[in-house]
């Protein structure tokens, strides 16, 4: 979740006009639209976030959420509403590989904080913040369901499991290495146990 | 259905809520509410005000609910026998609902424009205790415009989610609404923005508290300086039936009336409300009844040196620090 | 003792894959309650086995269903609540991931009983890969004829469809599931109408949790009765049991009803007693939600007793001195653990879920944890204990869902069972920590 935004925020305009998604993107949301009964397209929101998210580099300006309401045709302000609540969804520009450390009850009583800790000093950014080559955004999160093999990460679609330093160290050097950008949308996810 | 509130009993149709019910018995049983408004839908149920002790579900199941109902959105049962002032447990109850709505309130009473017809003033006074046990930080925001109309001080916002559904009830494209979550939840547009419709002023009169504002109220006064006077037009959006608050012979403010539970009587326009500051463009019908009991009326008759000694009484009550010395 | 009906194929290869399933016998429920029973001796079947809802709750499965309102001309709704959030449970990622024929089989079956001819699993966003598993899953049995029109020649239709989540543990309230799977914020919706009236798009809704819909298939297959012959009491058939924290075999237990907390707990065959050798200190039973116990409480019931994983007996003295199934979110604690800070990262948790709409639960779970934080830095007095206590007092029981009961009985229980621990701060004014992770593997930090 951003910071607190408060009502301030410019839209702009120009840029809203140039939005327009992928084609493939534009058919899958056309696709998930037909899962639901007439007039309840607005079903299709948080999905169609996800796809939003995706195709703006991982994050989702007033703009493209300002297009987001035209495509299910509600208004801005639902989908404001709904992106600010959950905290997959980014409202402010973020890294390449958005790195989500789990950091409640088990994951906890097993390390959880020294590895945000690691990390932090790793990448020298602290928690919430971006490295200045824009690669990495480190989050904490709370249970991912993976407390059996704590300490857990996710990265886009990927679950990292039974961290250690060294595997921290394995994973993040083999992201940066291939310099590519992770959604929670990729189909090729490559969890590690 | 018969139901039976604090030992009163009283007749009420199918589907009345327990709070519908007290109210129909008066003042001495109806539970506060902050949060439910009758004149809009699905309100109620959010800020626990009003909540009760239900010592007998119904005449075929007499046991009691383990946990407090919310009145405002419970419907009676017939035979149903509840307790609200009378029961310790409620009252306790009570007491905590409300520190919870003032740990991140700014205390702001001094400076806000809501002062002396705020109900959660009041709330506090009838209803909190003697001091707040909150030590930490309060939540702080901007206070913003939300166009050249209203203005929002989120600071003070308890989240009734009143304004989100007038919008949603009587304008047709809301701009405004609740974004993030928790204690992290706002009132806001998110992008900059204006409401601005014919119907969106009412925000400010459904606004428990001091958060939405009036603009244009001129000369920003202390509502008990103000004498409150009924007055019609003919208008062609809304009844036209409104409420002036005079200085003289000047409209300091345009509002809805007020029944005696502070709800709005008829909503009204943004043009009776916004434009018409005018004496002349209204026809007084005489001066407001207002509620004996109400922090307005009360002040608004007493001689000045009173006055104060009383705000000060209360904000003694409600724990506040002077605005100036706050941290 | 260790029948296994869920899990029962877990390590066979390629049990996620249509062909594999069906060789071990999948999908036998469906082909045995379209062509052979009626919805409502489906319904009753379910009746029959005593199975209650894994999702937390434990409200009897039949009962639910057959509460749901059937107006002429309106649709109901099956939804899975597969949101999976609360902390220290793992179990439906598990069965998802390794058997998601297994959910699909137990959707038709349960879908056909309730009358609902569309039906959607709500998974929570995290789990997007095996959002992908499941719809691979679904794709092969339309291909099959599963799913779709007229499944095996039958009037019975039904589309089945997974929707991801994206971040927000509240989401798994049910009807704040409803309002997410409608395209709004996570909100619990005030009760009644309760789902079974008035649900997903006004309509009647049943949502159950992945495992519950699981369990149906097996108990068409053997019958609600053979069923409820497993297990004691109530408390029947088995249960899928997420065992993590300080043990030596963490992972997903399919348990039958019954079993002794202490066989659990040391049993080579399950958590295999704690790691290097420490004391256990505490046990969170049921997912973060429920009361923590201390070791003598979670081993024996306060009446002497030996406890048993199953609802009634983990419930054994009350809030006074027992605690829930829950989920089956088994968290263990060994003696080096500190429950203050513990309880701390648990209110963080609820504080930072907490959907903001009532009062109590918005201000009180914030209050709660900043007071906690007071402890680890050591400023703390004894009478923040009693305002905690206060305070979770204030929230339990009036707000508008479960989620402001889960966030007070964390620190009452912890309060109750340990409190030396928080005086021992409060006096001292000074926090000690181990930190596990080094401790545990001490790894060289750079
Ligand atoms: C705050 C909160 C979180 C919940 N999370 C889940 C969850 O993640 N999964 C689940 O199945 N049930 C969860 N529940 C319980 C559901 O509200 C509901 O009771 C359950 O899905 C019913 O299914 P069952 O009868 O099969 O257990 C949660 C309840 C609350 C109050
Ligand atoms: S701004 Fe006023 S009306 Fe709107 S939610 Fe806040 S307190 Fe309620
Ligand atoms: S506690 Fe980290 S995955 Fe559950
Ligand atoms: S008035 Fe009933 S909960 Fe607010």
């Amino acid at each position: 979740m951003g910071a607190q935004i408060h009502g301030t925020l410019e839209f702009n305009a120009e840029k809203r006009k140039d939005i327009r998604f992928s084609e493939e993107a534009l058919k899958e949301i056309e696709k998930i639209k037909s899962r639901y009964p007439q007039g309840k397209q607005k079903s299709a929101l948080i999905p169609v976030l996800h796809i939003a998210q995706a195709e703006n580099d991982g994050w989702l300006s007033p703009e493209v959420m300002d297009y987001v309401a035209s495509l299910l045709n509600i208004q801005p302000i639902e989908v404001f509403e709904v992106a600010s609540f959950y905290t997959m969804f980014n409202l402010k520009p973020v890294g390449k590989c958005v790195i989500e450390v789990c950091r409640t009850s088990s994951c906890w009583l097993l390390g959880a904080e020294d590895i945000i800790k690691y990390i932090e000093k790793k990448l020298g950014i602290k928690e919430g913040q971006t490295t200045p080559d824009g690669m990495f955004t480190l989050k904490t999160v709370e249970c991912l369901g993976s407390c059996g093999t704590a300490p857990v990460m996710q990265v886009g679609a990927s679950y990292h499991e039974n961290l250690t330093f060294e595997k921290v160290d394995k994973i993040l050097d083999k992201y940066r290495a291939e310099g590519r950008r992770r959604n929670y949308t990729d189909l090729d996810y490559e969890n590690t146990k | 259905m018969k139901v039976t509130i604090d030992g009163i009993e009283i007749d009420v149709p199918k589907g009345t809520t327990i709070l519908q019910a007290a109210r129909m018995i008066g003042k001495k049983v109806a539970p506060p509410a902050m949060c439910y408004y009758s004149k809009l839908k699905t309100t109620g149920g959010y800020c626990r005000t009003c909540i009760v002790k239900v010592t007998k579900a119904s005449a075929q199941n007499p046991n009691p609910i383990p946990k407090p109902v919310a009145s405002c959105r419970t419907e009676v049962a017939d035979g149903m026998e509840v307790q609200n002032f009378t029961s310790q447990e409620v009252i306790e109850a009570r007491k905590g609902v409300v520190e919870f709505l003032l740990i991140n309130h700014p205390l702001d009473c001094p400076i806000c424009d809501q002062a002396g017809e705020c109900k959660l003033q009041d709330l506090g006074y009838e209803h909190g205790s003697a001091k707040t046990r909150y030590e930490f930080k309060r939540r702080e925001y901007e206070m913003i415009d939300i166009g050249d109309k209203i203005k929002l001080h989120m600071n003070r916002c308890i989240l009734c989610y009143r304004c989100v559904k007038l919008c949603d009830q009587l304008t047709d494209k809301r701009v405004h609404g609740v974004i993030h979550r928790g204690d992290a939840a706002e009132i806001s547009t998110y992008i900059k923005n204006v409401i601005d419709n014919d119907f969106s002023g009412n925000v400010i009169d459904v606004c428990p508290v001091g958060a939405l504002t009036d603009r244009t109220f001129r000369f920003k006064q202390r509502v008990w300086f103000t004498k409150p006077v009924d007055a019609k037009r003919n208008c062609d959006k809304c009844s036209g039936k409104v409420r002036l608050w005079l200085k003289g012979e000047e409209v300091l403010r345009v509002t809805a009336r007020m029944d005696e539970w502070g709800e709005v009587e008829d909503f009204i326009c943004n043009a009776c409300r916004f434009e018409k500051k005018r004496k002349s463009d209204w026809t007084i019908e005489g001066p407001s009844k207002i509620d004996r009991h109400s922090v307005i009326s009360q002040n608004h008759y007493e001689h000045l040196n009173e006055l104060k000694v009383k705000a000060m009484k209360q904000q003694k009550a409600l724990g506040f620090m002077p605005f100036d010395k706050r941290p | 003792m260790g029948r296994k009906l869920l899990l029962a194929h877990e390590n066979v290869p390629g049990i996620d894959r249509l062909d594999v399933y069906r060789a071990h016998g999948g999908y036998a429920s469906v082909e045995k309650a379209l062509k052979s029973m009626k919805p409502e001796d489906v319904v009753e079947e379910v009746k029959k086995s005593g199975l209650r809802g894994r999702g937390g709750a434990g409200f009897p499965t039949g009962l639910k269903w057959s509460f749901l309102a059937k107006p002429e001309g309106v649709p109901r709704y099956l939804v899975c609540n597969a949101d999976e959030s609360e902390p220290g449970t793992f179990k439906d990622r598990y069965l998802m991931e390794k058997i998601p024929h297994s959910l699909i089989e137990g959707m038709i079956v349960s879908s056909y009983a309730l009358g609902s001819n569309t039906s959607y699993i709500y998974i929570r966003g995290e789990y997007f890969y095996v959002s992908r598993i499941l719809e691979k899953a679904i794709q092969e049995a339309y291909e099959a004829g599963w799913l779709g029109k007229n499944i095996l020649g039958t009037d019975y239709s039904l589309d089945l469809y997974v929707q991801v989540g994206a971040g927000a543990y509240i989401c798994g309230e049910e009807t704040a599931l409803i309002e997410s799977l409608e395209g709004k914020r996570g909100n619990p919706r005030i009760k009644p109408p309760f789902p079974a009236v008035a649900g997903l798009w006004g309509c009647p809704t049943v949502v159950n949790n992945v495992e519950t819909i699981a369990a149906v298939a097996p108990i068409i297959n053997m019958g609600g009765e053979e069923y409820a012959k497993i297990g004691i009491g109530k408390s029947t058939g088995t249960k899928l049991i997420s065992a993590s924290g300080h043990i030596n075999k963490p992972g997903v237990y399919e348990i039958e009803l019954g079993l002794p907390v202490e066989e659990f707990i040391y049993s080579d065959q399950y958590c295999g007693g704690i790691r290097n050798g420490k004391k256990l200190k505490a046990v969170v039973a049921g997912g973060s939600s429920v009361p923590i116990l201390p070791a003598d409480l979670i081993l024996k019931t306060a009446k002497g007793e030996p406890r048993l994983m199953t609802y009634e007996s983990l419930f054994d003295g009350g809030f006074q001195s027992g605690t829930m199934l829950g989920s089956g979110g088994f968290i263990v604690m060994d003696e080096d653990t500190s429950i203050v800070k513990n309880l701390w990262n648990f209110t963080r948790f609820y504080h930072h879920e907490s959907c903001g709409q009532c009062s109590p639960c918005r201000e009180g779970t914030g209050w709660m944890e900043k007071i906690l934080h007071k402890f680890l830095e050591g400023t703390a007095n004894l009478s923040d204990i009693d305002l905690l206590w206060d305070i979770q007092s204030k929230i339990e029981g009036k707000t508008i869902c479960p989620l402001g009961d889960a966030a007070a009985w964390p620190v009452a229980s912890a309060i109750r069972h340990f409190k030396q621990e928080f005086e021992e701060i409060a006096k001292s004014k000074k926090f000690k920590d181990v930190s596990h992770y080094e401790r545990l593997h001490k790894p060289a930090m750079a």
